[in-house]
Order: structure tokens, then C-alpha cells, then sequence
């Protein structure tokens, strides 16, 4: 075939018309995963995005030997011996210092106990709320009871002992892939189906015989095709930068995450099937989203709240799925040790997806 | 009537009204049939109802009242059947920046149980040159063009095309009208809307002329001319409406006219 110029007035001879090529779900998943690998910004959020997350926060939160105590000791007679021996205590570091000085280092936090002797006794000054204050006043009043004379009447044995899966890096690890299974899901498909709405691609669709579930079913199955790798990749990086382990089966891994990414998809689409502005759909991703980030236990343990909100922090569909994600890889549950959680997600994902089906506006 | 023997169209007392304060009436009333093989044009200023009454046929809005039957069946019982018969392009689609010209047109072909290569398609509309082209380089009528070669993968029974020509330059405008000419020298409809009294009566086999939600003339061009006494369709829409047609779409009052509704 060749092409004519514009100019060419006459009709062209009318072409060949065929059956088959018919492959509507296949060739419209195909398109959108084509049009994502071209998108640099998309690539960076899914897939840069949560690696600079892991190596950050990994770096930010390796495991530390505990740092040395600083102990002020306040200036007086038996100043200096009790200063000589909470320095040879482990983990303390004695100076002596005038009493005002001593004070106020500890009022700024620069002290974490200050010791001060008298006649009648030792008083040991420091805040009760912060766990190395604590730890100081005991190190120091153990180092002295001892270097006064006190004899241990248990013979005591430290073993110190490595823990593979109860470091911070291992905790976050399936809470930021879950994280990045919403993130995808409500942005990847929330937005692009408003943005297909605005640009008028949805009622064009709707005008072929591209079936309604063909087109939702095909934007879902996409953004699920798309962010399985991006979760390989995260696992990867993990055990390669930081060691972390996955003690359950990989097989139950990548169920839990086509599930989560499936359901977030059907979120994201509920949430999209009446917005008509980006702005307005903008908005409404990010108001689910916060309660999420903070309450669903992906940075630190939502047991943190008060036990009146758990209930509602449990509700959320997050929370299952980095619950299930995090039995799974730390604690080597199996999926049917997972059922109440898969429950909790299916449901999300089927009632949102129902919702969306049902009140989507094409035009 | 049965699927075989029927107009392409027909419509009867089609009345579409927007809910609102006021609600807006955009069809009141509005009666056609189109004929099998026909390229039938609906002509009228921009708010006319061209746009909500050819959507309506297209099955993508649904009427408040009136009858609509296209190719012998309804929307409400054979959508999917008629899905694969019809074709639609829409007066403004952008279709995705990220893939390429081929791409897209291949992307719509699947939709389809029957019909062209979707190389032929983009032949048709003279866009095999751009074919590896990403959507997001191309021009504003090379976007145009592409959009009706999505509308003619299906090689469509009934093909509809909404202001096809608005806004194109001239080379992009001969190519529609080219490919219009091809498509109905198969033996098919084409039903487009259009504010251009030129193309109208250089494409159409028949006109209606439409304002404010009615259709006010109904012919092919030399019957319309010959009844108005005038010599170009514009001027029987100043006769008819008191108006003239712009460029732009517009219908601006013409000095000392006392004709037709406002």
C-alpha cells in the first residue's frame, strides 16, 4: 500500500474487510501497559519512589550499638570516684561538673542523668520518660551499689543473640509494598480513568464494543501487570542492601500482592467512576490515603493508638494487607493463616469494583 | 420493519432535555430518517442540537423522549450488536499522547469482530507516514484524521462523524471528505454534523437543517435551493432563521432580517 497525496481527489478502492483480530481485553491491557512504559514520571513514582524510600529509611534506621550514656556528676567530695567508676560501668560516660551546669544540661537534654552525693545519700536526677534516662539511672546505681560493696547473689549469663526479621528495615519492608500496592492502585487507576474521562477517551470507548467490564477489568489487570515487578524488585533491593529475609512462601508473597493490587485497582476505580476533574479526584485519593499512611501500621505498629480507635484502624483496607503481607514474610505464616485478612481485602476489592460497575459515568 | 429493509435511522419526536434551573432543552421534537447508503448531514449553528441528537444515534446519551431506531434495532436492546456495526467519531477525542498512529488504530481494531486492517484504515485517512508517529507529535488535523480512522477499523455498516472537518486545514479537510466519498461508494451511511454550508452540499446526498432543537429543512441540496428560491445553502438558513452562519460555527443576526425564530 501506498499513501497518495492529500490532492488526490478520486476514492480509493474500497479495502479488504477480514474477521478475527477480535482481542479486546488482551490488546487494551496491552496499550496500557505500552503507554505506562513510556511515562517517565510514572516510572519514577513506581518504581524509583519506594527504592529511595527502602534505602533511606534503611539507612536512617540500621541497627546501632546502643550509644553511651552521658552521666553529669555534680561536684563534691566523692565526686571524682564515683565519676571513676560509672566510667568503667558499660555504656556510661561520667564528667564532673558544677551543680547549675549539670542542671541545665540536663534540662536540654544534653545529660541523660545527673548523680549528686551527699551525706545521707545519692541522688540520682533525671526525666522518667525517656527510656535512656531510665537505663542511665539503673547502669549507674548498679555501677555504685557494686563499687560500694553489694555482692550478686545470681550467677548471670548474656548471650547475645541476632535477629533476623525483628529489625526496624525488616518491619518495613511489606508495609511499604503495600504501601506502594495503594499508591498504584488509587493513583494508577483513579486517575488515569478521570483523565480518560476529561479527554473525552472514555465515552470514545464506550462508542466501541469494548464491553464496560472489558475496559475496568483491563485498566485493573494493567496496573496489577505493572507493579509485580516493582514489588521483585523492592524484595531484591531489601535482601541485597539490608539482608531482609522472607520467611514465608514467595508463592503466597505474590498472591497477597495480586490481591492487594487488584483491590486497590477497584478503589481507585470506585473512587474515579464519578469524578470529573482532576482536582476533584486529586482530592479525594488523598483524603483516603492519609488515615492510611499514619493508621495502618506501615511505619510503625498502629498499636500505638489508643485501643478505642483499632477498630476502625483494622477496618481499613490497607491494614489487612500489610498485616498479611507482614505474617507472611516475617513470621512465615501461610495463606490460610492469612484468611481472615485475604477476607478482608477481597471484600474491599469486590464491593468497590460492584460500585464501580454500577454508578461509573462514561461520559 | 425488519433489520434488512429498514432506513438506516429513523427518528421520531426526539426531545432531549438537561435537567438544571432552568433545564435546558437542547432537542425538542426532532423527526428524520436517513437512507441506507446515504451520506446525510445535519446542519446548524453550534447549539443547535446537532451534537446531542447525532450522540443520541450513536446510542452514547439517552433521549428524554422519542424513538430512535438505528439499522432496524434499538440502543436499549441491541447495543452490543449494534456496537459492532456502527461507527463513531466524536467531535473532540484525544486519544492517548503515548502511543504511536498504528498503535492506536490497531488498539481499536481489536475492539472489533469484523473488519479492515488497521493499516487500511490509517490509509484511508492518509496517515500511513505518521503510522509510527506518537499521538502527542501529531497536528491538530492529523489528530482529527486518526480519530475517524478509529471510527473506520469496524469498516462500519453506519458511520458517524461530529464536525469531521471543524477546525482541520484544507489538506486534512480533502482527506475527510475523500474518504467520506469511499466509504459511501461501499454502499454505506455516513452521517456527519457540520456549521460548513460548503461541504454539506458538496458531501450530502440530503440535508437537515437544524436550529434551536428542530429540524426547519429537509432535502438534498437542490431540492433545498430550488424551494428557498437562492442560490447557496447559506442563504436558506438566513431565510429560514434570520441568521447567517459563520465560520466559526456562530449564527450571527443578519441586518434588517425579520425571519425565523431567535
Amino acid at each position: 500500500m501506498t499513501s497518495q497525496p492529500a490532492s488526490a481527489a478520486r476514492p480509493l478502492p474500497p479495502p479488504a474487510v477480514t474477521a478475527g483480530g477480535h482481542a479486546p481485553l488482551r490488546a487494551f491491557i496491552a496499550s496500557r501497559l505500552v503507554e505506562f512504559c513510556r511515562e517517565p514520571e510514572a516510572l519514577f513514582w513506581v518504581y524509583g519512589f519506594p527504592l529511595v524510600m527502602i534505602l533511606s529509611l534503611g539507612i536512617a534506621f540500621r541497627q546501632q550499638p546502643l550509644a553511651s550514656l552521658r552521666v553529669d556528676v555534680v561536684a563534691g567530695p566523692a565526686a571524682a570516684a564515683d565519676a571513676a567508676t560509672l566510667n568503667a560501668a558499660p555504656g556510661l560516660t561520667a564528667t564532673i561538673r558544677p551543680q547549675a551546669e549539670a542542671a541545665e544540661r540536663l534540662r536540654t537534654g544534653r545529660a541523660d542523668l545527673v548523680v549528686e552525693r551527699s551525706a545521707a545519700a545519692v541522688e540520682f536526677r533525671t526525666d522518667p520518660t525517656r527510656p535512656e534516662a531510665v537505663l542511665a539511672r539503673d547502669r549507674a546505681h548498679d555501677a555504685l551499689e557494686r563499687a560500694a560493696g553489694r555482692r550478686d547473689l545470681l550467677t548471670v549469663r548474656d548471650t547475645p543473640v541476632e535477629s533476623p526479621g525483628g529489625r526496624y528495615i525488616d518491619f518495613l519492608v511489606p508495609g511499604l509494598m503495600a504501601l506502594s500496592l495503594m499508591g498504584g492502585g488509587l493513583w494508577g487507576v483513579g486517575f488515569a480513568v478521570v483523565e480518560m474521562r476529561i479527554r473525552k477517551l472514555l465515552k470514545r470507548f464506550f462508542a466501541t464494543p469494548l464491553a464496560h467490564w472489558q475496559f475496568l477489568f483491563g485498566m485493573m489487570a494493567g496496573r496489577m501487570l505493572f507493579v509485580i515487578p516493582e514489588m521483585v524488585l523492592l524484595v531484591v533491593a531489601a535482601r541485597l542492601l539490608f539482608g531482609v529475609q522472607v520467611f514465608g512462601s514467595a508463592a503466597a508473597v505474590v498472591a497477597l500482592l495480586v490481591l492487594g493490587a487488584t483491590a486497590f485497582a477497584g478503589i481507585g476505580l470506585a473512587i474515579a467512576a464519578r469524578a470529573k476533574t482532576l482536582e476533584a479526584v486529586s482530592g479525594a485519593l488523598n483524603l483516603i490515603m492519609l488515615p492510611m499512611w499514619l493508621g495502618s501500621g506501615v511505619f510503625f505498629s498502629r498499636e500505638r493508638y489508643p485501643d478505642w480507635l483499632q477498630p476502625v484502624l483494622a477496618a481499613l483496607p490497607l491494614t489487612p494487607l500489610v498485616d498479611a503481607l507482614r505474617g507472611v514474610m516475617l513470621e512465615g505464616r501461610t495463606l490460610a493463616g492469612c484468611a481472615g485478612e485475604i477476607t478482608a481485602i477481597a471484600a474491599w476489592g469486590i464491593i468497590c469494583f460492584a460500585i464501580a460497575l454500577r454508578i461509573f459515568r462514561w461520559q | 420493519m425488519t433489520g434488512v429493509d429498514a432506513p438506516a435511522i429513523s427518528v421520531r419526536d426526539l426531545v432531549k432535555r438537561y435537567p438544571g434551573r432552568p433545564p435546558v432543552e437542547a432537542v425538542r421534537g426532532l423527526s428524520l430518517d436517513v437512507r441506507r447508503g446515504e451520506c446525510f448531514g445535519l446542519l446548524g449553528p453550534n447549539g443547535a442540537g446537532k451534537t446531542t441528537t447525532i450522540e443520541i444515534l450513536e446510542g452514547l446519551l439517552a433521549p428524554t423522549s422519542g424513538e430512535v431506531e438505528v439499522l432496524g434495532l434499538t440502543w436499549a436492546a441491541h447495543a452490543g450488536a449494534l456496537r459492532e456495526r456502527v461507527g463513531v467519531s466524536l467531535q473532540e477525542t484525544r486519544l492517548s499522547d503515548k502511543l504511536t498512529v498504528l498503535e492506536t488504530a490497531r488498539l481499536f481494531r481489536s475492539f472489533y469482530r469484523r473488519g479492515i486492517a488497521a493499516e487500511a484504515a490509517l490509509e484511508l485517512v492518509g496517515l500511513v507516514p505518521k503510522a509510527a508517529a506518537r499521538v502527542a507529535n501529531l497536528s491538530g488535523g492529523e489528530r482529527q484524521r486518526l480519530a475517524v480512522a478509529t471510527a473506520l477499523v469496524g469498516w462500519p455498516e453506519l458511520l458517524f462523524l461530529d464536525e469531521p472537518t471543524t477546525g482541520l486545514d484544507p489538506q486534512s479537510r480533502r482527506q475527510i471528505w475523500d474518504l467520506v466519498e469511499t466509504v459511501r461508494a461501499c454502499g454505506h451511511t455516513v452521517v456527519l454534523t457540520t456549521h460548513f454550508m460548503d461541504e454539506a452540499e458538496r458531501l450530502c446526498d440530503r440535508i437537515a437543517i437544524v436550529d434551536a432543537g428542530r429540524v426547519i429543512a429537509l432535502g438534498t441540496p437542490p431540492e433545498l435551493l430550488a424551494q428557498f428560491e437562492v442560490a447557496h445553502l447559506d442563504d436558506v438558513f438566513v431565510k429560514l432563521a434570520g441568521r447567517r452562519l459563520t465560520e466559526s460555527g456562530w449564527a450571527e443576526p443578519v441586518a434588517g432580517s425579520t425571519g425565523g425564530p431567535a
